[in-house]
């Protein structure tokens, strides 16, 4: 593409070279274009997660207003802390189950789909599945809630119906399920939306190489096995690392069905944080909850840009 | 025509369908049951969960409209301003990264799109403190700077991606004729990315209607809460009156399903081009 290296801002460009003066008056002044956004995220984005590295340094005590200087104490608690424990736990539960249901579970459904005949069935399945993910995790956070209440909720209604009481619970009031009940209400309300990318890539796949693979006799297992799957590849390794990202910065929906109960059972990364900040008014140990979360995040988006730049997912 | 292997043979093709269904089904059942609940009289969530309402009355659904106008009002305002803005800012800023010569460009770039890895909960602490400052804090304008803020990085690399596949010799023509870049980005730029710029209006009105997190740490008066934390607060408020509280859910999430139907084409568009969630 010719002149792709970039076109010219404009005056004295005409008389060829412009004085030096003037060239960096105009390339200072061609900074217009992303001032403001360089401004409005370094001031917002940048600085405030710099400035988390030096709250999570220092004690405040809330009574006196005074701010102590206690080097890395903050960092070891957070070693100490048998919360962190099952914090980094339920986060990588949650990564796990979710790689296994929203990317593994969702490309095999993506698969069924588009192996449709019908345009029409097609798209209606894609746009049902997706429905959850367009509700907020507020809305579909209560109304689990609401789902795992015993007396009110459907899933003991219809344990009851098939004849499993025995195996009715309350869900999220006890250590060993709340968590896992969590996680499945985020499996049914984000298996949609990697369903839906899943199929954008599959309907990429030049339709030749199924035909190709027809005339070979191939079976339609066989065919999704040998063509889909691996045509879809770094759609997968790119939603692995998606779904690790998002599963590291899980808050809205525990905080909404359990605020990481019982007995910190249920507690994330994001809701500890939010709890010995807000709660606590423990700013500091909050903040290095937050280093840890950056850490962790930091790791997914280095691997992301690997990825990325190794293979060209993003045509 | 495009991909997909368009076969299954028949048997299991029955097996298939009924497992769609069944996926299908359990995804809208929740949802209607929560639909219906806002039907039902409080008793009757109690005594049987599968049963239709008794009698179908709009005065549940009537109690939650009055109790989340104030909420809607906020996230109405919050989330189409901070669309303009996010929008706005993304657009110019992607135009500068990729029609103009910049000082530095690389670092430009990676400076804004690599705000997308930030995560909003490690700024938590430190945004309190600042907000607090600023005199911002419980204020419309603090969650419009925060959801512009941490949304440029993404809407930027969405528009970008656009506009760097856009051919050229449109806007060299348009400079051949004496444009400025002021004018190409109006005049030539712009209406060629309406597609992707309606996907990003599309995303962010989700974003910023969904959003929870800063809503709830930055907001506590009721005029400035937002529908996901009224909803919460609600919850809290209205006790027991449990189908009150079915008829908000609804009426908070009906907004947003409807959005989706309308423009379904150009959210695929944007999520798929992003694959950001």
């Amino acid at each position: 593409m010719k002149g792709a290296a970039g076109t010219s801002t404009g005056p004295g460009r005409a008389d060829g070279a412009p004085h030096p003066i003037r060239r960096g008056l105009g390339a200072l002044w061609s900074l217009r274009w992303v001032a403001v956004a360089l401004g409005i995220v370094g001031w917002f984005v940048y600085f405030p997660i710099l400035n988390n590295f030096v709250v999570s340094t220092t004690r405040h005590d809330i009574f006196t207003g005074e701010v102590a200087q206690i080097g890395l104490d903050n960092y070891r608690r957070l070693i100490a802390d048998p919360v962190i424990a099952t914090a980094l736990w339920n986060n990588t539960a949650y990564a796990l189950l979710s790689i296994l249901f929203q990317v593994f579970g969702a490309f095999w459904l993506a698969a069924i789909v588009e192996g449709l005949r019908s345009d029409r069935w097609r798209s209606i399945w894609r746009a049902v599945y997706f429905i959850p993910s367009a509700i907020s995790t507020t809305v579909t956070g209560l109304l689990f809630y609401f789902i795992y209440q015993p007396g009110i909720g459907i899933l003991d209604g219809l344990l009851t119906e098939l004849g499993l009481e025995h195996l009715s619970r309350v869900w999220l009031g006890e250590s060993s399920t709340a968590i896992y009940a969590i996680i499945a209400m985020s499996q049914w309300q984000g298996f949609g939306y990697s369903t839906l990318l899943f199929s954008v890539a599959i309907q990429k796949i030049p339709q030749e190489l199924y035909d190709a693979a027809r005339m070979d006799g191939a079976g339609s297992l066989r065919q999704v096995w040998s063509i889909t799957m691996p045509m879809t590849r770094e759609m997968t390794g790119m939603m692995i690392i998606v779904t690790v990202t998002g599963a590291f910065q899980v808050f809205n929906e525990v905080m909404v069905m359990t605020a990481g109960g019982p007995n910190n059972s249920s507690q994330v990364l994001g809701t500890w944080l939010f709890e010995q900040g807000f709660n606590q008014n423990d700013m500091g140990y909050a903040a290095a909850i937050g280093s840890l979360i950056f850490g962790v995040t930091m790791l997914c988006g280095v691997a992301q840009l690997w990825y990325t730049r190794h293979r060209r997912v993003l045509a | 025509m495009t991909g997909g292997h368009r076969f299954w043979p028949s048997v299991t093709k029955a097996m298939l369908w009924a497992f769609l269904c069944a996926m299908g089904l359990l995804v809208i059942y929740p949802l209607f049951w929560m639909g219906l609940g806002g039907f039902k009289s409080n008793s009757q969530i109690f005594s049987d969960p599968f049963a239709l309402p008794e009698s179908w009355s709009f005065a549940n659904y009537l109690t939650a409209w009055q109790a989340t106008q104030g909420y809607m009002v906020s996230s109405l305002l919050v989330t189409l301003i901070s669309t303009l803005t996010t929008v706005t800012i993304s657009a110019w800023t992607a135009f500068g990264l990729t029609r103009t010569e910049i000082p530095g460009k690389p670092l430009v770039v990676g400076i804004v799109l690599g705000g997308m890895m930030l995560s909003p909960t490690v700024a938590l602490v430190p945004l309190v403190r600042m907000l607090q400052d600023y005199g911002i804090y419980d204020t419309h304008a603090a969650l419009i700077l925060l959801y512009t803020a941490f949304r440029v990085p993404f809407t930027t690399f969405l528009i970008r991606a656009y506009m760097l596949d856009l051919p050229r010799d449109l806007d060299e023509a348009a400079m051949m004729d004496g444009a400025s870049p002021g004018q190409i980005f109006r005049k030539v730029i712009l209406p060629l990315c309406q597609p992707i710029l309606i996907s990003c209006v599309v995303l962010h009105i989700l974003f910023a209607w969904n959003e929870y997190l800063f809503a709830m740490i930055f907001t506590n008066s009721p005029g400035v809460q937002t529908l996901p934390v009224g909803l919460t607060s609600m919850m809290s408020k209205q006790g027991t009156n449990f189908a009150a509280v079915f008829a908000a859910m609804t009426i908070s999430a009906l907004p947003i399903v409807i959005i989706f139907f309308l423009t379904q084409r150009y959210f695929i568009r944007g999520l798929t081009q992003g694959i950001g969630k």
